[in-house]
């Protein structure tokens, strides 16, 4: 009785072996893979290219950040997608990223000459530049005033005072 | 923020009219913004920037539209100076020889654009040389 039970047990042991084995080569991508085909999808987008990846046991974990909640999001739904990952562990953090360039000023001399030539055209108008500041006297024509702001506003400068500007 | 919060619906419009390149940030008490876009779309940002901001008194925005981004070599152009005709230079500055002179809804062609301000043009005439974008407007 008792040797017959020791070879059910044997058996039953070979065969929860070979069991694990088959499954586990027929269906569980290796997690480098999935990492792989994770990063992938990760970095054919730039909203989430910021995202770093591992994988354990068919557990995506991300890590890192990214610019905004849709790059989150969209790096959440990258992973999930890819087949043989289990689930998603969405670490990443949200920063926003000053992707906006830097305010650029036009140095003193160009932006005179520049000004110079912007109000001709409104002989009435004199103009004159300090740090990039475009500070405006005499008088306009209310007409002429928008024109006359697109023009100055184009050349990049600091930022154009017509407080001392008599609009007629 | 409190800039972005006056300026509000010109950062509305601007993100929905369809601005390309469009860069909005504040430094130092101004609003910066950038970008590319059609005549008629600049024209529409420009007037909301003047009813929330009448006169454009406060000095608290820059905004830098360029509506010529898209004109190409070839292109016709319509000289809009207030009254006078304009002066056509050897060079792209104020500084530089008068070569020749259009008159006031003369038609003339780009030949090529030295910057935003400059650009090459030449009469039908056949005088070429450097006139202020500001007076040239694209026939469309």
């Amino acid at each position: 009785m008792k040797k017959s039970m020791n070879r059910m047990i044997a058996a039953l042991m070979v065969f929860a072996v070979m069991t694990a084995a088959l499954t586990g080569c027929k269906s569980k991508p290796k997690d480098a893979d999935l990492k792989a085909a994770i990063e992938t999808a990760l970095l054919a987008n730039p909203a989430t290219s910021g995202a770093m990846v591992t994988v354990n046991e068919g557990v995506a974990t991300l890590n890192g950040s990214v610019a905004d909640e849709t790059g989150k999001q969209a790096a959440d739904r990258a992973a999930a997608t890819i087949p043989g990952v289990k689930s998603v562990v969405n670490n990443l953090t949200v920063t926003p990223v000053n992707t906006a360039a830097p305010v650029v000023v036009a140095a003193d001399d160009a932006l005179t000459a520049a000004v110079k030539d912007a109000t001709k055209d409104f002989p009435t108008v004199t103009a004159t530049v300090s740090d990039g500041v475009v500070t405006l006297k005499g008088e306009i024509q209310k007409a002429n005033l928008q024109k006359l702001m697109m023009v100055l506003q184009a050349l990049k400068p600091k930022k154009v005072d017509n407080s001392q500007l008599v609009i007629k | 923020m409190a800039l972005q919060e006056k300026y509000k619906e010109l950062i509305e419009t601007a993100n929905t009219a369809g601005v390309s390149g469009l860069n909005i940030r504040e430094q130092d008490g101004v609003l910066y913004i950038d970008g590319s876009t059609s005549g008629a779309v600049k024209q529409q940002l420009w007037d909301t920037y003047e009813r929330l901001d009448p006169n454009y008194a406060s000095g608290d925005l820059v905004m830098n539209i360029n509506s010529v981004a898209g004109v190409t070599e070839g292109t016709k152009l319509k000289v809009t100076t207030n009254s006078s005709n304009l002066n056509i230079r050897k060079g792209p500055s104020t500084n530089d020889d008068i070569v020749g002179k259009a008159a006031r809804n003369e038609v003339v062609t780009l030949v090529n654009k030295a910057n935003d301000q400059w650009w090459l043009i030449k009469t039908d005439q056949g005088e070429e040389g450097y006139s202020y974008t500001q007076y040239l407007t694209p026939l469309a």
